[in-house]
């Protein structure tokens, strides 16, 4: 078995490897459209006498995340196809993975913004800060790391969804595990051991990379010493 | 606070609403016009076959891992052999980061397509949360807390029963919430393996050619299914927080 495995990958390195690009692609396009929705939702709740919106998008957010990816692929298929897009491959993969990202971002960023030390924005507005400058110097950096945190807990999670795009026709590692359960036996068997293994290894990865980059942006006069 | 907390009810009690109204219609639609040729939808007595496989997947899976994750959680929180528990801790940590479906399809490509092996990759996943929950509830303990109970002569299963388990309980409800979830998912895509549950009809409807009316019949039951067990155990969550210690905090569900 695991000799097989091992024989398989070694003979087919460019085919894994436009595998996973084809997964990454789909990850970091939808990740790249959660993080500026995420952010831009996450920055306007947090304004001022917004607390019961944050409360209720917070809540609603967490909502999408409890439905199981996939019935959300189901459901995607009928609302995208009575809005005229694609039902099956990217599309609807994408905006599934959006939707999953949009929690951790937008929490992130609003528990990020809210708190910031009340005496560190007084100072800014007392140096006759504009909102703007107090958004941009002060609040955005101090929470960019909490921010990343988000990110890299939402970019983790969609690389294991969006195998399962692989059901409704999307690329990506999740194709190779679909041939493999439907061909049952000792090929089989590897297909479905390769690709596993091969997302497992993303996520982690994808882990570590976004956990140096959480290190990396924050300000150096916030750091724990800790390092990843 | 109040308003919001009211408002959060109605908003998913009509998400739950809608998601069961589109499982009648959809299923009205085949069995209101039987004779009409297409589109033909699943009958009634089909879900509730696949509704009774789901949950019991669920049920049996949740139940193992509780039972396995509790003892382990504890046992890591007790340090009995230092390398075992680093060992162990570091499995849990990267087993979380890896995706539920690796499990399924590992666990069936070793084990052979079944029952059997869903029922063990359901669980071994769902372990994870738990024992990650149990050593983080009883972690979260103030040592002085313990200190003042030692000081006051209680004997360390009483401190246990009476300090450890309240305090950590919330905390250990939390991640057999999220682990549900997650199951009510990953059974849907077990589903897909020829074990039955929802996700056999979505699998049907889109091996039809991506017929809409039976996909929805297999995934808003299943999303209905995950947000009515999230709710429930939620309200079980906060019925268990001791009340001298109930702070407002969010539940992260990953599914």
């Amino acid at each position: 078995m695991f000799q097989d495995v091992w024989v398989w990958t070694s003979r087919h390195w460019s085919y894994i490897g436009e595998l996973i690009l084809q997964h990454l692609r789909i990850v970091l396009i939808a990740n790249g459209i959660g993080i500026v929705v995420g952010i831009l939702l996450g920055i306007y709740i947090s304004g001022k006498g917004r607390e019961n919106l944050a409360d209720l998008v917070i809540y609603l957010t967490g909502i999408l995340l409890t439905i199981p990816s996939l019935a959300m692929y189901g459901i995607l298929m009928a609302v995208l196809g009575a809005i005229g897009l694609p039902r099956v491959g990217f599309v609807p993969v994408v905006v599934a993975l959006i939707l999953y990202g949009l929690l951790p971002i937008v929490r992130n960023t609003y528990t990020a913004i809210i708190e910031v030390d009340p005496a560190v924005i007084e100072a800014g507005l007392g140096m006759g800060m504009s909102y703007w400058q107090l958004l941009t110097k002060i609040k955005l950096p101090l929470a960019i790391p909490v921010i990343m945190a988000g990110v890299r807990q939402a970019v983790v999670m969609n690389v294991g969804i969006a195998t399962i795009g692989a059901y409704i026709g999307a690329e990506g590692l999740g194709q190779l595990i679909f041939i493999g359960i439907q061909n049952p036996g000792r090929m089989g068997n590897v297909f479905v051991v390769v690709g596993a293994v091969f997302v497992a290894l993303l996520a982690l990865v994808s882990d570590r990379i976004l956990g140096l980059l959480e290190y990396l942006t924050t300000p150096r006069g916030v750091r724990t010493g800790r390092q990843p | 606070m109040k308003a919001t907390g009211m408002v959060r009810f109605m908003l998913s009690l009509m998400l739950l609403a809608g998601l069961i109204g589109v499982t009648v219609w959809m299923t009205s639609i085949g069995s209101v016009f039987p004779d009409r040729a297409f589109p033909r939808t699943m009958p009634p007595q089909r879900l509730l076959k696949e509704f009774s496989i789901h949950i019991r997947l669920v049920t049996v899976a949740e139940l193992l891992a509780i039972g396995i994750g509790l003892p382990i959680g504890l046992i890591l929180t007790r340090r009995p052999i230092p390398i075992l528990t680093n060992l162990l801790e570091a499995l849990v940590n990267v087993g979380q980061t890896l995706p539920t479906l690796c499990f399924i399809f590992l666990f069936s490509a070793l084990l052979g397509l079944g029952i059997k092996s869903v029922i063990i990759a359901l669980t071994v996943y769902t372990v994870l949360p738990i024992v990650r929950n149990t050593c983080a509830g009883i972690k979260s303990i103030d040592p002085a807390v313990r200190e003042a109970a030692l000081g006051m002569g209680m004997s360390y299963l009483q401190i246990f029963r009476q300090i450890e388990l309240p305090v950590a309980l919330p905390t250990i409800m939390a991640g057999i919430r999220t682990s549900t979830v997650l199951n009510v998912g990953s059974a849907a895509v077990a589903g897909y393996l020829g074990v039955g549950g929802f996700g056999a009809i979505i699998a049907e409807g889109i091996a039809y050619g991506g017929i809409i009316q039976i996909v929805l019949q297999g995934a808003a039951p299943t999303a209905a299914l995950a947000i009515t067990l999230d709710l429930a155990l939620g309200t079980v969550e906060r019925v268990l927080t001791p009340r001298g210690i109930k702070v407002a905090k969010a539940a992260i569900a990953v599914a």
